[in-house]
């Protein structure tokens, strides 16, 4: 079987399993909810300061409700030892791990998708002529988060405190991106709305770069 | 164990010449002066630290690729020494700038990334503390080795890109920027011996870890074999040979 | 990663382990077990708790390498399990393999009839509606397909956990305490069914320490003690005095 068509198995599974509950979800929301209004205390930001501010506010948010969200993806599957079934299948490592990935790429814009409008809302932001844009850079910088987010999921599974170190091994990591997408966020947010092209295609090497790591490197992480 | 104690002597004393180059031989700057000193251990711990780094990188793509944990014990020893190096160049750094440049730190992208650094690097070295099976501890932390690095020059790219507030460099920089010829002579003296005091730790913190695999070998093969480690055997001839 | 390729069904498989040694950091799971279990055995592994069955069967399973020694499949395609560090390309037979080990190994928020399916859909079975529905009535759960695997209880789940590891008719069973938690009714649904895929020629190696009707099946006895093989009765040899003997210890 390729790799395509086991991840397409393993991403509908993920997905099954996720909105039958919805837990996962719903807790990510509220989490990056609960992030940006915490930050609202800390200022009171005028227009000017909502633009300037805003797009870091709101990478943050993502970047922590991520490293919370992503632990379970590897991690729930200790339940059972489910995992040891996907193992022995006949299907590549590299299957399982994109199809979480694809998983929680999924998961992570959907909550993306419900926190934007009320970031927007709350900080006084138009979106009005930027929102394709926006889609862009969310989708690149998600792609980057899950993919980490994902690949450290796996690695933390095996330590104790997992809940702890998987933030603590990805935060520094994601630095990068972090500021690659805070950039091309503000800049879209600017007086006069551009699209940055250095930062677009730093996202998106960054993105490949580890995507790629990760694909060479999936059978350590998941073999014992 | 002979040779041991000469390289380690011969590199004390190079640390000695350096120091005393450093603070006593080389020019004093025009407009730093005497603190300016602190330059040639500065860089030279910042070259220490990106050889160490490199080192681990090298041996955790060496251990993933062959198995074999002498690569993991060398991999450990690398970020260890690394850390060291990176702290040192972290609190020196300050010492420089506060009396310079009137600030202890900046957020340009060379202290950044350098932050960033360390925090990975710690990181690695928390990891391994938390998983336990010795195996799975070298290839998850070969991997994450691996991830570290290829962030850095990303980091340092991202940093770059955003902000640049760091003195242009002293060696290699645009115009204007180029060394007194005996600044020059010095700071390469320091380089060489730091790097050389880094080595000789790494190598030293190398034979440490391969002796205590060593140790649990040991313990291993006492165990499975259902003896006491505390009872000397070499006294009862009787249990010698391949007692089982 | 090169996919796994799904070479014709062999029909009968066997297992050499070539002195194992398997080690969790300072612990000695397996020490240096030697066995050579040729196609269509039923093999009964017995031993105290500790003594390393779980591992042996989750080695066959290729969920672990050993440390040190090697595990080959033979009578099928020619394959070599061993600590392969390197990217190569490695033909391991998952697809006639089968495990049922201590978990259950079943998504517990998904019903019996969507598990089934999704490993259907990983081992690339046809007419997974109909294998599904088919393998459900057999283990007399075919009421329950709808439920979710949380609700059931822990005779139902066994029995569920049983159909999944025979689902894509592996030539391999192994077996880690199978009838842990099946009821009177499971029990003899499980013993029918090893006898049909015994005579049907597979492979089984079954570890258990309590006593079962299944064990009536065992054409071998092997009891491993401390990692090491304790006693073997061999692939001629008549596995009851060992099972007996056993029996009479639980």
């Amino acid at each position: 079987m390729t790799t395509a068509k086991a991840a397409a198995i393993i991403l509908a599974k993920e997905l099954r399993l996720e909105f039958r509950t919805r837990e996962l979800l719903t807790a990510t929301v509220i989490f990056a909810l609960v992030v940006v209004v915490l930050f609202s205390f800390a200022f009171d930001p005028t227009a000017a300061e909502s633009r300037r501010y805003g797009p870091g506010l709101l990478w943050i948010a993502f970047l922590f409700a991520g490293s919370l969200m992503l632990n379970p993806s590897f991690a729930r599957e200790q339940n059972n030892e489910t995992l040891d079934a996907l193992r022995m299948a006949p299907i590549s490592s590299f299957a399982i791990l994109l199809g979480k990935i694809l998983a929680n790429f999924i998961f992570m814009s959907l909550a993306e998708l419900v926190l934007v409008p009320i970031f927007a809302v709350l900080y006084n932001l138009s979106l009005a002529g930027i929102v394709w844009r926006l889609i862009l850079v969310l989708v690149l910088g998600t792609l980057g988060l899950t993919v980490t987010g994902t690949v450290f999921s796996a690695i933390s599974a095996h330590a104790r405190m997992r809940e702890l170190l998987l933030p603590l091994l990805v935060l520094p990591l994601l630095t990068p991106l972090l500021i690659a997408a805070v950039e091309s966020t503000a800049s879209l947010f600017a007086e006069q709305p551009a699209l940055d092209r250095t930062w677009l295609a730093f996202l998106a090497g960054f993105d490949i770069v580890f995507l790629t790591a990760s694909w060479l490197l999936c059978d350590h992480l998941l073999e014992e | 164990m002979k040779a041991r104690f000469t390289i380690t002597a011969l590199v004390a004393l190079l640390i000695f010449c350096a120091g005393y180059a450093a603070l006593f031989i080389a020019p004093d700057e025009a407009t730093m002066h005497a603190i300016q000193r602190i330059f040639y251990f500065h860089v030279a711990s910042w070259n220490a630290m990106f050889c160490a780094f490199f080192v681990a990188f090298y041996a955790s793509v060496a251990y993933l690729v062959t198995g074999k944990r002498k690569w993991d014990a060398l991999g450990v020893s690398g970020v260890e020494v690394g850390v060291t190096c990176c702290t040192i160049g972290l609190i020196t750094g300050p010492l420089w700038a506060r009396p310079v440049w009137g600030i202890w730190w900046t957020w340009d992208a060379k202290l950044t990334s350098t932050f960033i650094l360390w925090l990975l690097f710690i990181a690695y070295l928390l990891l391994r503390g938390l998983v336990e099976d010795p195996e799975k501890k070298a290839s998850l932390s070969a991997v994450f080795a691996i991830f570290a690095s290829l962030d850095i020059p990303l980091v340092y790219l991202a940093n770059r890109l955003w902000r640049t507030q760091h003195p242009q460099p002293v060696i290699a920089g645009g115009d204007g920027s180029g060394l007194d010829p005996t600044m020059s002579k010095v700071l390469l003296l320091c380089l060489f011996a730091i790097f050389c005091v880094m080595i000789l730790v790494l190598v030293d913190r190398y034979r440490l870890e391969l002796l205590r695999n060593e140790a649990a070998e040991l313990r291993y093969e006492i165990e499975s074999r259902g003896l006491d480690a505390t009872t000397d055997y070499a006294a009862t001839p009787a249990l010698q040979k391949g007692a089982q | 990663m090169p996919a796994t390729q799904t070479p014709a069904i062999p029909a009968r498989i066997g297992i050499l382990f070539d002195n194992v040694e398997k080690r969790f950091g300072s612990l000695a799971a397996l020490r240096g077990v030697s066995l050579d279990i040729t196609a269509g055995e039923f093999v009964a592994l017995l031993g105290p708790n500790g003594a390393g069955k779980t591992t042996l069967l989750r080695m066959a399973a290729l969920l672990m390498n050993p440390t040190r020694g090697s595990v080959h499949f033979t009578n099928g395609p020619a394959i070599v399990s061993d600590r392969v560090r390197t990217q190569a390309f490695v033909v391991r037979p998952k697809h006639v393999i089968g495990l049922v080990g201590h978990s259950t190994l079943l998504y517990d928020e998904l019903t019996a009839a969507e598990n089934l399916a999704l490993f259907a859909r990983l081992y690339a079975l046809d007419n997974i509606a109909d294998t599904v529905a088919t393998a459900l009535e057999d283990c007399g759960l075919a009421t329950r397909a709808g439920s979710l695997v949380r609700t059931f209880s822990r005779g139902m789940r066994q029995r569920l956990a049983i159909s999944r590891a025979l689902l894509h008719q592996p030539s391999l069973i192994l077996l880690d305490e199978p009838a842990a938690g099946l009821d009177r009714q499971g029990l003899a649904w499980f013993s029918t069914r090893l006898a049909r895929l015994k005579q049907e020629g597979c492979t089984v190696l079954m570890s258990t320490h309590a006593r079962n009707e299944s064990l009536d099946l065992a054409t071998r006895a092997v009891a491993l003690a401390g990692g090491r093989v304790d006693n073997d009765s061999g692939t001629t040899g008549d596995p009851r005095a060992l099972l007996a003997a056993l029996r009479a210890e639980q």
